[in-house]
């Protein structure tokens, strides 16, 4: 098997070094960096904004604490994640979340491609669209881009199961890689595509309900 | 492959994460398909608009907490 750990970078070296000789500006930019995406992983684990907090509070002065012993096995974050999941976990465990990944995922009553948009065994062609999805391609970019498509792209992941929540907005808004994604939330390759399948199909299907809400309008 | 399968590996198309049998398939069926590559085209707008959010700022007051943890933890 391949190991997919990425080794810490001399950067995440020398802020490691920065910090142990207690340099604020570099502590607290790597709370910028770092508190949201923590606050997400968190999320997937706890039932409350409140209790993530805690645990990313938490996570942080274990973070420090076990900074003399960060040898760079890991890249700076991946441990840090690693850390705050791990709290956050424990934390989700005591509160009686039971946390296996069908749970997590979202269930499958709603799946976000709709197996009605396609016609059935005794149609002329099973499996194939019943009508070809409605283009994009005549709406003008800048309603694309307009603040309230994007408003509504936010709010369509706010209402995504939290683990699907989660991998989007690291993927797709924060722009990680899958195999980080993978190493912070410790998700197999397949749960994290299937994970960012399940997310990524149903925003673009509230995406084109909004979308296609503004042409009837016209 | 249907429709309905190929719009289910999408993700997977677009991760590279399919085999090459199934890649050359599903790239056979969207240039004969007019639904599923504009079914493609949607996924890949919405993976782009996605890419436009930013996420939420941090509050100051667990900031201001944290700086005097890291204090704290400097003075040890």
């Amino acid at each position: 098997m391949r190991d997919t750990n990425v080794l810490a970078s001399p950067a995440d070296l020398a802020v490691v070094e920065r910090l142990r000789a207690g340099d604020e500006a570099t502590f607290m930019m790597l709370v910028e960096q770092h508190q949201t995406p923590m606050l997400r992983i968190a999320r997937m684990y706890v039932s409350s904004r409140a209790v993530a907090e805690e645990c990313v509070q938490e996570a942080w002065l274990g973070i420090l604490q076990g900074l003399d012993r960060f040898e760079g096995r890991s890249s700076l974050r991946t441990w840090m994640y690693r850390i705050v999941a791990n709290i956050a976990k424990t934390r989700g465990q005591r509160e009686g979340r039971s946390v296996p990944f069908s749970a997590l995922a979202g269930d499958d009553e709603h799946p976000p491609v709709d197996p009605a948009w396609f016609q059935g065994a005794g149609d002329g062609f099973p499996g194939g669209w019943r009508t070809f999805p409605d283009e994009w391609d005549g709406i003008p970019e800048e309603r694309l881009v307009a603040h309230e498509t994007l408003r509504h792209i936010g709010s369509a992941i706010d209402g995504l199961p939290h683990m699907q929540a989660a991998v989007i907005r690291l993927r797709d808004i924060l722009g990680w890689t899958s195999e980080e994604v993978r190493n912070a939330l410790d998700l197999s390759e397949t749960n994290q595509r299937v994970l960012l399948h399940r997310a990524r199909s149903r925003v673009r299907r509230e995406l084109d309900a909004y979308l296609r809400e503004g042409r009837d309008e016209r | 492959m249907t429709c309905h399968e190929v719009v289910n590996l999408i993700t997977d198309y677009l991760e590279d994460a399919l085999s090459v049998d199934d890649r050359v398939r599903v790239e056979e069926h969207f240039s004969k398909c007019p639904g599923c590559s504009g079914y493609l085209d949607q996924m890949r707008a919405t993976i782009r608009l996605t890419g436009m959010l930013s996420e939420e700022q941090i509050p100051e007051e667990p900031k201001r907490r944290l700086l005097e943890a890291f204090r704290t933890w400097t003075g040890d």
